[in-house]
């Protein structure tokens, strides 16, 4: 069954929280789930045509940029050990850099050649800019780039670091801030006033590595927070930490979940959906599909299908009520970033070569329509606003449009 | 001779500028000390956030001249603190260089030569006269050859590696001068491992990189004790009680075992328990040295180590971290500790996991002593260094 866009529509505005629309304000769009509604004129060509502009960066960094109203928001490090943090805003009509903050780096920079110090995705309420390092600090500016505050979590808790690097992004739900800083030693999740930056709460997690980011469903009539881990997912609320739901049968710790409504569907045995309802306790899954296996990239919902890349580069599309398999087409990888999508009927992706690749969604099976080769690495996710696409490397930050 | 005279302008400038700053100091506002002091009130888990912003916001709004005190506030402000008063400063130039607006170049200049200031302060001066003037600030570098700022050093070192290449052909003696001149400034592993291997492949030269980092290379070894279900990182073995190193003790699987001696020839001091007890796995393993300090003093023991691991100084836990097999780097944990004079004790656990791949065979350490820039700090008689083997990292 396909879903009608307005149906779709008002699921999403039903989860969306305080930001504007056209804005992009977190890791995989403003639903966590790679996709957002709209933006139908999005050009389906990537090509030197439709390069609007394109800024330098001044460090390396993979996390996605976010767009808040006008601006376009990424983080970066700098240095030989990438311990200068940096956070840079543009505008989002001519990439001119409009201010740049810099920091020292408070905890420990070291991580795996292939990923950086700044590879989580910075987050937004439309007021304030979220952005926290592999370093584990975490730091709170005004759209102006005014300091409001900063935390040092390595300092607070000394053994929280991976020395492979942390990645998982932070999410704002409601008025709080939500960050998994997950690893084998001191591993916790927890809530941060907007405001101060203060602790509205702290809970254990596994100790084991973990890279992928929280994200938001609806459940039981709120909004709740679902940690993915090694071990599962745990459904919280955002406001206090609170246990709601969990599932205990193990998931992946690279790709994270996504959500449409109040389903999640999340890399675990392959691809697992479940739809937790408000009694709490252990939930059981809706389905479970070996063959739908998600490696890094996480997985893509659009409509009624749910989209993931294998660690072949195969894309597959499964009808997301049953997972059944509905077709898949082998893409150029290999892959380490998202694909994402709006409503203008295509998915975008660029591999680990920087090949960008737009895939038409409206057939009966997918198909490439659109290449570009922007000739540098990357690793991260794009990002899409007011029908234009945003990509960064270590060394550019590219936007897509309609041809001037 | 150049070079003598832009030295001895420096030094007036450093003069000028530190009797300048004190009266600048005396003379700074009630209301830029509060907000310089609400900031340097930021504390553990977000405490004092709020009135630093508010501060913050106070101290942004302000003209160039509350650059200088805000650098200077940095050497006596925590982590979180520098940061906040780093960030008032960019803000300040940014709108200031905006509005054509000059900032206060002689005051910077002077701020960059003091090196009691806080070297990232002074890095981010330099950085601010560049934007300003980089020709002229580019001719400061040479004098940052032996600076307290490992960053404002770099930038040194690597005119040094530059000019040792240009000689590599036509003057094999000044390039063995110019990069010997490089490595005894050198402070980043980057670089030292650039230097070190054009003195040795290209130019024939022995290197002595375990002095040169100040690696602990002469232990005593113990184990294999139990790590059955990681728990051995937490359990307490009789060395953690008590150091004999003439003590046989039960070890795994009531095995006795003794200390015995193990001594690195590794280039960058890997001290590898695989080789005298193993390649095991679930086992624990300890590592004493002795270390003699030629006076009290604050120092770092710094530690690059895959395995979980736990360090005592002097019978006193530093610090214990339980994770396997993520990454190995010198350098990779910085403690600082305070030396006492004479003899010290280092007592190193080390603790091997169940993983089975062949990334996770390493059951090894490696850890030296230096000061807060990196520079090595040499035990008292410290033995030559055991000739070294070709460098595994």
């Amino acid at each position: 069954m396909r879903y009608p866009l307005p149906t779709l529509f008002a699921v999403l505005t039903f989860l969306a929280p305080s930001w504007a629309w056209a804005d992009w304000p977190q890791f995989r769009g403003p639903n966590g789930n790679g996709s957002i509604a709209g933006n139908d004129k999005l050009p389906a060509e990537l090509s030197k045509k439709t390069i609007a502009w394109k800024a330098p960066l001044p460090g390396r960094g993979l996390g996605s940029p976010i767009i808040v109203g006008d601006r376009v928001v990424v983080t970066a490090a700098s240095g030989p050990e990438q311990n200068l943090l940096q956070v840079l805003c543009f505008s989002k009509s001519d990439g001119k850099e409009l201010w740049r903050r810099s920091f020292w780096a408070t905890g420990r920079t070291m991580c795996h050649a292939k990923t950086c110090v700044a590879a989580p995705t910075p987050t937004s309420d439309g007021k304030r800019i979220f952005a926290l390092w592999s370093s584990n600090d975490l730091i709170c500016l005004d759209l102006e780039g005014n300091l409001i505050w900063m935390r040092g979590l390595t300092l607070d808790y000394p053994n929280a670091s991976n020395s492979l690097g942390m990645a998982s992004s932070p999410i704002v739900v409601g008025d709080t801030l939500v960050a998994q800083i997950e690893n084998d030693s001191e591993s916790f999740a927890a809530g941060f006033d907007l405001v101060t930056g203060a602790n509205k709460w702290k809970i254990d997690r596994p100790k084991t590595a973990n890279w992928t980011t929280p994200v938001v469903l609806k459940s039981g009539g709120e909004l709740i927070v679902a940690l993915q881990s090694s071990k599962g997912v745990l459904g919280v609320q955002p406001a206090t930490g609170s246990e709601i739901w969990n599932y205990s049968k193990g998931a992946a710790t690279i790709p994270s979940g996504a959500v449409a409504g109040d389903t999640l569907y999340f890399p675990s045995k392959g691809l697992t959906a479940m739809r937790p309802g408000s009694g709490g306790g252990e939930t059981k899954p809706l389905w479970n599909e070996r063959a739908q296996n998600p490696a890094t990239a996480s997985p893509l919902i659009i409509d009624d299908k749910v989209y993931i890349i294998n660690g072949t580069g195969v894309l597959s599309a499964a009808n997301r009520e049953t997972g059944e398999r509905l077709w898949r087409i082998r893409l150029k990888g290999p892959f380490s970033g998202s694909p994402v999508a709006s409503g203008n009927g295509h998915l975008y992706i660029f591999n680990e070569k920087g090949i960008g690749q737009v895939v038409d969604l409206s057939g009966e099976e997918g198909k490439v329509v659109s290449e570009i080769e922007l000739g540098e690495t990357i690793i991260g996710t794009a990002s899409i606003s007011g029908n234009a696409l945003y990509i960064r490397s270590d060394e550019t930050l590219w936007k897509f449009g309609l041809p001037r | 001779m150049h070079a003598r005279i832009l030295s001895s302008c420096l030094s007036a400038l450093v003069l000028a500028g530190i009797l300048g700053f004190d009266s600048a100091i005396a003379k700074l506002p009630a209301e830029l000390k509060q907000q310089i002091a609400a900031i340097q009130a930021v504390g553990p888990e977000g405490a004092g956030n709020p009135a630093a912003a508010i501060a913050f916001k106070e101290l942004s709004a302000s003209r160039t001249d509350a650059i200088l005190p805000l650098l200077r506030a940095i050497e006596s402000s925590g982590p979180l603190a520098r940061n906040w008063l780093r960030s008032a400063v960019e803000v300040i130039v940014e709108r200031e260089l905006r509005s054509q607006k000059t900032l206060p170049v002689d005051g910077l200049r002077v701020f960059l030569l003091d090196t009691r200031q806080a070297p990232e302060a002074r890095r981010l001066a330099y950085d601010l006269l560049a934007k300003i003037d980089p020709a002229s600030a580019k001719k400061l570098i040479p004098g940052f050859l032996n600076d307290p700022s490992t960053e404002l050093r770099r930038d040194a070192v690597a005119q040094l590696v530059t000019k040792g290449k240009s000689l590599t052909e036509d003057d094999k003696a000044a390039a063995i001068a110019t990069y010997r001149k490089a490595l005894d400034a050198a402070r980043d592993v980057d670089q030292v491992k650039v230097i070190a291997t054009e003195l040795s492949e290209t130019l024939g030269q022995e290197v002595d990189l375990p002095r040169h980092f100040g690696f602990l290379v002469h232990w005593q070894v113990i184990g294999p004790f139990d790590n059955s279900g990681r728990d051995g990182f937490a359990a307490v073995f009789p060395p953690e009680k008590k150091v004999d190193l003439d003590a046989a003790h039960a070890g795994k699987g009531e095995e006795q075992v003794k200390w015995q001696p193990l001594v690195s020839t590794n280039e960058y001091g890997k001290i590898d328990l695989n080789k005298p007890l193993g390649k095991l796995k679930e086992v624990t393993g300890y590592a004493y040295s002795e270390f003699v300090a030629e006076q009290a003093g604050p120092a770092e023991l710094r530690l690059g180590c895959k395995n979980a691991w736990k360090i005592w100084l002097n019978g006193e836990l530093m610090f214990g971290r339980d994770e396997y097999h993520r990454g190995q780097r010198i350098d990779q944990y910085k403690m600082s500790v305070h030396l006492k004079e004479g003899k010290n004790v280092i007592l190193v656990k080390l603790c091997q996991n169940e993983m089975k791949e062949k990334w996770t065979v390493e059951w090894e350490f490696q850890l030296r002593v230096c000061d807060a820039t990196g520079t090595a700090i040499l035990s008292t008689g410290r033995p030559a260094t055991p000739k070294a083997e070709a460098a595994t990292k």
